[in-house]
């Protein structure tokens, strides 16, 4: 656990970068540090291995004050991965990987292992071992800079704008992957991003910081999604917020109507011979044998959104679920899931007011 | 050319000596221009006064400083301490840009990383900076060597000066054959150095060639 | 050309009248002349040059390697090799005074004009513009920090070898070093190398002045206005740094 036990930071130009902060990181959980630039956010992540130090106040890693330690031998045991990952580009992929255990006196060829079992976890292949940082993408030089902040094994990781330098796509199978590893690893983890879509994504808690370097809310993302503390995180977090909560809820209590009650419409299902559905056919629609594509169905597990945003977009507004087999098992015209959904929220709110 | 032959060990004392003035002075340069180098980056109120300081004295036409030297540092004036005194001065003005130039091309997320990786100052300096910083500072070692070599015959004037000395005598003679071969061994002597570091700076830094970077 | 033993050289009055035949300001101002009519020779060979191999990319070895080859020829060599070739006189040292200060206008021209950020190359074209007003409204402005960095090289490189250049008969502030040498007057060198060296400092101010004044802030970087941060970024294959002044 990493805690902040009122840590302020005045620059020396007078610029309050962090104001009285409380905070308790949770050991083994992904925290996010979000907000505007200028918020503090980053300042925050930096005093945990002392590249800044606080004006006043203390941090406490599982309860020893980050002060009481040599700041070198500190940071050899906090894991730390920036925005353009910081690779050395005079060193090679395993050297750069290898930099912790080395400068601890691991001796080249254990901390080769290392390097080689740690490119394999991030998803490099080991030929890549002793090529340069400059012949590595963007993607890839962001993976190095993971693994490199794993080598000494670190209980703690710091993560400044991990993901934010590579292209969208990149950024979704690096968050992605991501959050394997850390599933396996289950590190205690500071992460700063500007981009509230990611900290709501990776974040197990997050905490929302605002000029002046003040918390303005810290909290689970569907907390904050749905009770933001006041307007400037209702704002921060955006207008859509609403629809994006609907990804912390599965389809599994969406109730789903029969297959044949469709045809009151005037639109068909398609089917195969094995029950599998194939597109739409009808009034306006594709034929029998070449229908509408659906543009996608849904299963019990999938998430509100996903669901919904299928029953949106599709030609006949309505959504397609499927057993586990591939077999269609229920149809959810829009209507019927702005009723449940608005049944939902009623639900909730009475919840709240009684509890 | 009968010249040559007839003036070998002429041609290989006034070789030997250019060699000795023109390098001394890039060893000397190097070694007192990198500390400062490294002083102007880590004191940034340093950096100014040093780099302009150094662009003055680079300014100075040679053959004024081979002058007015030994009565600064007072050696006699056919003293080869002048020669070396002067292209040393001249080393150390460039240099000092250069190492400073390159430590501060270092990309400073990549120090912050180094530190924040438990790197403790001076073995940052050394594992991770001055290796960054090497491509730049071995182009400008290029640059004073090549200089330095050219200059020395210079020294010529004043009675020091390895091969420039070829040069002199085929004035007094009115005759070409000694300030050509001068000349070609001068430039060639010249191209030597510059191949060498290039060579080191090969060996030194892998890294540098790869990827389209120089 | 009276020297009193009480007074040096380089303080006697008599040796500053103006006008005076053999007095230092005829000195500065002959030295001067030879290294303005040396250097507006080698501009108007080199800058065309440079700005030819810049623009198209054609031998651009010559640019690249102009520099070095400049740098390793000696100068002393290269004027003792003119004189006995066509003798003493004005021609052959001005002919190694030109053949000197091309070599660092050419490639500071030529790589100026490399630097210049391709995409705004791009967007001139896309713009509309043809290929003389690309080159002179948005290349050469982009290029003009090295360009006249270049040019200052030059002007030190001509100031210091035409001070060699007295050694073959040349006028100018060589004359009381060469002179003084030869008749064992030291302090007569010394008032030489004194004011010589003066010349080519304010010679190298005079420069970055005008530098300043010609060059865009938005590319100097003058127009940023935190002094912390505009650090100058000179590497040392540009040629300010690149090309040895002294000779």
């Amino acid at each position: 656990m990493i805690t902040f036990d009122g840590v302020r930071k005045v620059f020396p130009d007078g610029t309050v970068a962090v104001d009285n902060l409380d905070l308790e990181l949770p050991t083994g959980k992904i925290t996010v540090f979000v907000g505007p630039s200028g918020c503090g956010k980053t300042t925050s992540l930096r005093m945990i291995n002392r590249m800044i130090e606080p004006t006043s106040g203390r941090i406490l890693i599982d309860g020893d004050d980050v002060t009481s330690q040599d700041d070198a031998l500190l940071r050899r045991r906090i894991g730390y991965v920036i925005q353009h990952a910081g690779l050395f580009p005079h060193r090679t992929i395993a050297e750069n990987i290898a930099t912790v255990p080395h400068l601890n006196g691991v001796n080249k060829k254990k901390a080769r292992a290392v390097a080689l079992e740690l490119m394999d976890r991030v998803g490099l292949d080991e030929s890549m071992a002793d090529r340069y940082p400059v012949q590595l993408s963007g993607g890839q030089q962001q993976r190095v800079g993971v693994a490199r902040a794993l080598a000494a094994d670190p209980p703690v990781m710091l993560m400044d704008e991990p993901f934010s330098a590579v292209d969208p796509i990149v950024r979704e199978v690096l968050q992605a992957e991501f959050l394997r590893i850390q599933g396996e690893l289950g590190k205690t983890i500071a992460l700063v991003t500007h981009d509230i879509d990611e900290a709501i994504k990776i974040g197990d808690m997050v905490a929302v910081f605002r000029q002046g370097g003040h918390l303005a809310q810290f909290a689970t993302p569907q907390e904050l999604l749905e009770r933001p503390a006041n307007d400037f995180v209702a704002d921060f977090v955006g207008r859509d917020r609403g629809f994006r909560s609907l990804s912390f809820d599965t389809a599994a209590a969406l109730e789903v109507d029969d297959l044949f009650s469709v045809a009151t419409g005037g639109e068909v299902l398609v089917l195969d011979g094995a029950g599998h559905p194939h597109g739409w056919t009808g009034p306006g629609l594709g034929s029998t044998s070449n229908p509408t594509p659906l543009g996608g169905t849904f299963v019990t597990g999938d998430s509100l959104r996903l669901v919904t945003d299928l029953a949106i977009s599709s030609p006949v507004g309505i959504a397609v679920r499927v057993d586990e087999t591939g077999r269609a098992d229920g149809v959810l015209r829009h209507d019927s899931l702005v009723r449940q959904l608005n049944a939902r929220r009623r639900r909730r709110a009475e919840a709240e007011s009684t509890s | 050319m009968d010249y040559i032959a007839n003036n070998v060990d002429l041609i290989l004392a006034a070789l030997g000596q250019h060699v000795v003035l023109a390098i001394v002075p890039v060893i000397l340069g190097v070694i007192i221009a990198l500390p400062l180098g490294y002083l102007a980056v880590r004191y940034r109120w340093l950096y100014h006064p040093l780099i302009n300081v150094s662009g003055l004295l680079y300014a100075i036409p040679s053959l004024a400083l081979f002058v007015v030297l030994p009565g600064i540092i007072g050696t006699r004036i056919l003293s080869p301490i002048n020669i070396i005194a002067a292209l040393t001065i001249y080393t150390v003005a460039l240099m000092v840009r250069v190492v400073a130039n390159g430590l501060n091309s270092v990309d400073p997320t990549i120090t912050q990383a180094a530190s924040a990786m438990g790197y403790r100052r001076v073995r940052r300096l050394f594992g991770v900076e001055l290796p960054i910083a090497l491509p730049v500072i071995l182009a400008g070692l290029r640059v004073a060597a090549v200089s330095n070599v050219s200059l020395v015959s210079v020294g010529a004037l004043i009675g020091v000066g390895g091969l420039g000395a070829l040069f002199t005598r085929g004035l007094q003679l009115g005759y070409i054959d000694p300030i050509i071969v001068g000349i070609v061994l001068s430039v060639l002597l010249a191209v030597l150095c510059d191949v060498i570091i290039v060579l080191v700076q090969r060996q030194l830094t892998p890294w540098s060639r790869i990827g389209g970077r120089s | 050309m009276s020297t009193t033993q009480e007074t040096p050289y380089l303080f006697d009055p008599a040796n500053w009248e103006f006008g005076a035949a053999g007095s230092i300001p005829s000195f500065i101002v002959t030295h001067l002349y030879y290294t303005g009519l040396a250097l507006a020779i080698a501009i108007l060979i080199a800058v065309p040059v440079g700005l030819y191999i810049g623009h198209t990319g054609r031998l651009a070895f010559v640019a690249i390697n102009a520099g070095n080859a400049g740098r390793a020829l000696p100068t002393l060599g290269l004027v003792s090799l003119l004189v006995t070739m066509f003798g003493l006189g004005l021609i052959p040292a001005l002919i190694a005074l030109v053949i000197l200060a091309i070599p660092p206008i050419l490639t500071s021209t030529y790589a100026g004009l490399r630097a210049v950020d391709r995409a705004a190359v791009d967007a001139a074209k896309g713009m509309g513009m043809r290929e003389l007003g690309i080159l002179l409204r948005v290349e050469i402005p982009m290029a003009l920090p090295l360009i006249i960095s270049g040019l200052r090289s030059a002007a030190l490189q001509v100031v210091a070898t035409a001070t060699v250049a007295a050694y073959v008969g040349l006028g100018g502030l060589g004359r009381l070093l060469v002179d003084g040498l030869a008749l064992n007057q030291y302090d007569r060198v010394v008032a030489g190398a004194v004011v010589v060296a003066v010349l080519a400092i304010v010679i190298d101010l005079v420069a970055e002045g005008i530098q300043r004044l010609v060059v865009s802030p938005g590319i100097s970087g003058r127009a940023l206005t935190r002094p912390s941060k505009s650090f100058p970024t000179v590497s040392p294959t540009q040629p300010r740094a690149g090309t040895a002044s002294a000779g």
